[in-house]
Order: structure tokens, then C-alpha cells, then sequence
């Protein structure tokens, strides 16, 4: 069975259909590009996924588990704005990542200095340990979301979710961010699914890029159909498949003769 | 140059700060000056003179049949009145302000009640509280109670309410509970707008706290002042006047500066 797997997913909002049957399967270790117009109903493909939301039909399976009914931990996200915590300094914020699965979301004494420690070395990895005891909000855009995917990652989620994570940042700071995750995500292995306005950014993050589009349209009534998955993109290699030479097949085998 | 546009510098600035004190004396005093030289026992409007000798008298001088010095004595009961009224409309409105603010449930059954009780005027169901409560102390405090909670769970739970989604998905994707969620994430938030929403709520306190004392006490700064009416004592309402909005002011400036040396994080964005 896949790891995350999308089965038959219908969505609407009272009368208005968002998505329609929408099938999916992602390995673990995937990362997939959501690509789309506005309003297609990607970013609420992402709430169901993050179980903000539940569909109206079908299920989503993350590792076989049943479908969730209330974010959880197999779950890691960052949004555009406001995924730190403002009251916390950046040290805070990365212990929060582990501490607040905690009974009173602390941890005390030298579970505490413990959990310092192993935020300071999480610090030093994502480039913030010079401003660990500064609060968010004096970081620049591309330093705070830093600090949210590290946040999210502390708390090893199963997928990462990610929803136009650097819509609102400056064109350098989107490219370092984006060899910033390419790095993490080689270190960790995640799944991640990734909204985005950017298709060149979707290509070049993406192992594959699912594009959400009305396959129907009455242009009497617009909102009459909803969106689902149109194409399915392979976006290894560049997006262009099929580009490695296969070269082996030339080579005479031992197991062959 | 637009008149938006030309700013004072600091001189200038600090003696325009002045001014309205000043003006504002002057014209007393002028006032004073004129009705004194027509009745020289006139006790509507006492000469500033007159007022610093009776404050440096009331502040000092032990009253000849109790020997106590009686407005040392109105202040600490008033502000023991106030701050046990403001403290618990306080710790009251944060709790049901999260709760409000955060619960569906809570926010469906009591939502609406509060913004129907908060528009009861408190001084309205005095006579009740009167009723119920005996002329005791526990009345005055809860008209303060009655009189500001309402506006308190008000504003807190709007301020719960406006933490963004995303910090509270981003909390549950944390593994955190609900009272989690309200401890670590929602309270700390809402500490400082609870701090600025107990100084605008200071000026109803006082005016709740110096109503019940006026209608039913032995001892309170309201008390003495509506007492000492009786006897025209202009200068001795004036000195408590003039008390209450000094110590009103300190409590404000307090809290401000509390706010700022609790919650760093509050003002790191300017």
C-alpha cells in the first residue's frame, strides 16, 4: 500500500463543489508540487490533507492509519504567514516543536536544558543560531520561515505540508530558500506536498507536479463543477522525462550469458 | 506647509503639554481671586493657598476624634476595594475570554448572554447588589465586578478569536491538546491586551467604586467626599479629587510600564 493514499475525494462548501474525485497515491519520500489557478481548490486539497477539514466523500490514508478527524502529529505544515509563535524567542519556538505534545507543553528541569541543547544544534542546521534569542518578529520573512519548517520538522511529522511557503518573499531569498529545503530534504527523507502560485518553482522542488483544473466548465454557471487533478507531471530531471540514457541495456551482463 | 505636516520640537512640544494644565489653573485661579475679594468667606471656589494648606493637613494631621489620619485610610480601603473588584474582573474575563474564544461550545451557549449582560448599566442594579449583598464591603467590589467583566470577557475573547488559524493548526500538527492550545499559545497572547484592557477599564472601576462608597460606607475616599459635601468643604473634595486622579494616573502608568517589561515580544514588530 502507498503511503499516502487519496481515495475517490469529493468537497464542497454547502451547494458549491471544490473538488471532485480525486484519486492519488504518493511514495514515502515523495515531493509533490500542487500547481493550479486561484480558487482551483488546491490549498483546500491541503486542509483536507492537514485533516483541517474533512471531506464531504472518500478518504485520505496517511501510513495505512485511518483518516484523520483533527490535525495531528503525522502532520507538519508551514503557511505563507503566521506559522511561529510571536511570544516565544526563536529558541522557544523550535523546543515548542517537541514540548507541546507534552501534558502541560513544557518541559521541566533537565528535560528542559536538554531540549535547549538539542534546539540549539537544530539552530546552528537551519542558520538561526546567532538570533536564538530574538523573538520572530524582528526576523526577516525568509528567517522566519526558516524557523517554521525547522519548527515543523522537530516534531517528525510522516508528511510536511507546505502552503505557498514563500509566496510572500523577496525573489533572492525565495532561491536560498528553496536549496535551504532541498538540503533538509535530503538529510530527512520527508513527504512533502507543496502549494504553489510558481510553476518553475513547482518543477524544480517537485518530483512530480499535480496540476488542479475543472475538467468540466458551464460557463452559464461557473461555480458548477469542481476542481480536480489534470495532470500528473513527472518533474524529476527537470521535468523532462525519459532524459537519463539508459545505457546499461548496451552493456553485456553476466547473469545474461 | 500643511498644517498636517509642521511638528513641534521638544521644547516646544513639552511647554504645549503644559498649556491645558496651566490654562486650566489660571482660570481657576482667576475665578477664585475674583469671587474671594467679593465674599472673603465665599467657599465655592477656595484660593490655591488655601487647598495646599487643608492637603497639607489631611496627608498629616490625625483626626481629633478617631487619630487616625482618615485619607490614609480612605485610600487603602478604596484601593483594596478597587483592586480586589478589578482582580477578579480580570482573572474572570481571561478565563471565560479563553474559553469563549476558543471553544465552540462555550462560544455558542454563552456569546450571546454576554453581550446582553453587558448592557445592563451596572448602577442600575446598585440597589440590588444593596439588597443582596448587604452594605458590606462584598457589594462594593461586585458592582466593580458586575460593572467591568462583562467588557473585559468581551474584548478578550474578540482577542482570542483573532489569533490566526494557522498558529492554532500549527499548535495541534504540534501534538497539542486543547488545554495546551490555551495555556502556551492563547494566554500568553492575550496577557498584554489583558493588561491595556484593565487600564481603559480602570476609569468605570473608579467610577463604580466612588458610587458605592457614596451611597453606602464609613471609610473610602468616595465616602469623604460625598460626606464633606454637606458642609460645602470645596477644599477637602478638591484635594481628594486631585488624590484620586494622581493615584489613578500612577496606576495606569504602572500597568503600561509592566506591559512593556512582561511582554517584549508585544512591541518587537515596531
Amino acid at each position: 500500500m502507498s503511503f499516502v493514499s487519496v481515495e475517490n475525494l469529493f468537497h464542497s462548501y454547502g451547494r458549491r463543489p471544490i473538488l471532485e474525485r480525486i484519486n492519488l497515491t504518493a511514495e514515502k519520500g515523495e515531493f509533490l508540487s500542487l500547481v493550479g489557478a486561484s480558487g482551483c481548490g488546491k490549498s483546500t486539497f491541503l486542509r483536507l490533507l492537514l485533516a483541517q477539514e474533512q471531506p464531504s466523500r472518500g478518504s485520505i490514508r496517511i501510513d495505512g492509519a485511518p483518516p484523520a478527524t483533527e490535525p495531528d502529529r503525522a502532520r507538519g505544515v508551514v503557511f505563507q504567514r503566521y506559522s511561529v509563535f510571536p511570544h516565544m524567542t526563536v529558541r522557544e519556538n523550535i523546543v515548542a516543536g517537541e514540548s507541546l505534545s507534552r501534558p502541560l507543553g513544557r518541559f521541566f528541569g533537565a528535560g528542559a536544558r536538554a531540549a535547549r541543547a538539542r534546539a540549539d544544534a537544530v539552530l546552528e542546521r537551519i542558520g538561526l543560531g546567532h538570533v536564538a534569542q530574538a523573538y520572530p518578529a524582528t526576523l526577516s520573512g525568509g528567517m522566519q520561515q526558516r524557523l517554521a519548517i525547522g519548527q515543523a520538522l522537530v516534531a517528525k511529522p510522516l508528511v510536511l505540508l507546505l502552503d505557498e511557503p514563500f509566496g510572500a518573499l523577496d525573489p533572492g531569498t525565495r532561491l536560498s530558500m528553496h536549496d535551504f529545503l532541498l538540503e533538509l530534504r535530503a538529510e530527512t527523507g520527508m513527504t512533502v506536498f507543496m502549494v504553489t502560485h510558481d510553476l518553475e518553482e513547482g518543477f524544480k522542488l517537485g518530483d512530480r507536479v499535480l496540476v488542479f483544473d475543472k475538467p468540466r466548465w458551464d460557463p452559464t454557471d461557473p461555480e458548477a463543477f469542481g476542481a480536480t487533478i489534470t495532470y500528473d507531471f513527472d518533474a524529476r530531471n527537470g521535468g523532462i522525462p525519459f532524459q537519463t540514457i539508459k545505457e546499461d541495456i548496451h552493456v553485456h551482463r553476466p547473469s545474461e550469458a | 506647509m500643511r498644517l498636517i505636516n509642521r511638528r513641534p520640537g521638544p521644547a516646544l512640544r513639552a511647554f504645549l503639554a503644559l498649556l491645558p494644565f496651566l490654562a486650566v489653573f489660571a482660570v481657576y485661579a482667576v475665578a477664585s481671586d475674583i469671587r474671594l475679594t467679593e465674599n472673603p468667606s465665599d467657599r465655592l471656589l477656595p484660593a490655591p493657598s488655601t487647598i495646599v494648606e487643608t492637603a497639607a493637613r489631611l496627608f498629616t494631621e490625625p483626626d481629633r476624634r478617631s487619630g487616625r489620619i482618615l485619607l490614609w485610610h480612605d485610600t487603602a480601603i478604596s484601593l483594596q476595594r478597587l483592586a480586589l473588584g478589578v482582580g477578579i474582573a480580570a482573572l474572570s474575563g481571561l478565563v471565560f475570554g479563553l474559553a469563549i474564544g476558543l471553544l465552540p461550545h462555550v462560544r455558542a451557549a454563552l456569546g450571546g448572554f454576554v453581550a446582553v449582560v453587558s448592557m445592563i448599566p451596572p448602577l442600575a442594579i446598585l440597589p440590588i447588589l444593596f439588597i443582596a449583598f448587604g452594605l458590606g464591603e462584598l457589594s462594593k467590589v461586585m458592582l466593580i465586578i458586575l460593572g467591568i467583566t462583562p467588557f473585559l470577557i468581551r474584548d478578550l475573547s474578540q482577542r482570542v478569536a483573532e489569533i490566526p488559524t494557522e498558529q492554532i493548526v500549527k499548535a495541534q500538527t504540534l501534538g497539542a491538546s486543547s488545554a495546551v492550545i490555551a495555556l502556551r499559545v492563547a494566554l500568553p497572547q492575550v496577557l498584554p491586551r489583558l493588561v491595556q484592557s484593565v487600564r481603559l477599564s480602570l476609569g468605570p472601576a473608579w467610577l463604580f467604586l466612588i458610587a458605592a462608597e457614596a451611597i453606602a460606607s464609613d471609610l473610602g475616599l468616595g465616602y469623604r467626599i460625598f460626606l464633606v459635601r454637606r458642609y460645602l468643604a470645596m477644599d477637602v473634595i478638591l484635594t481628594y479629587v486631585l488624590w484620586i486622579t494622581l493615584l489613578a494616573f500612577a496606576l495606569d502608568w504602572a500597568l503600561r510600564a509592566l506591559s512593556r517589561r512582561a511582554f517584549p515580544w508585544a512591541g518587537a514588530a515596531a
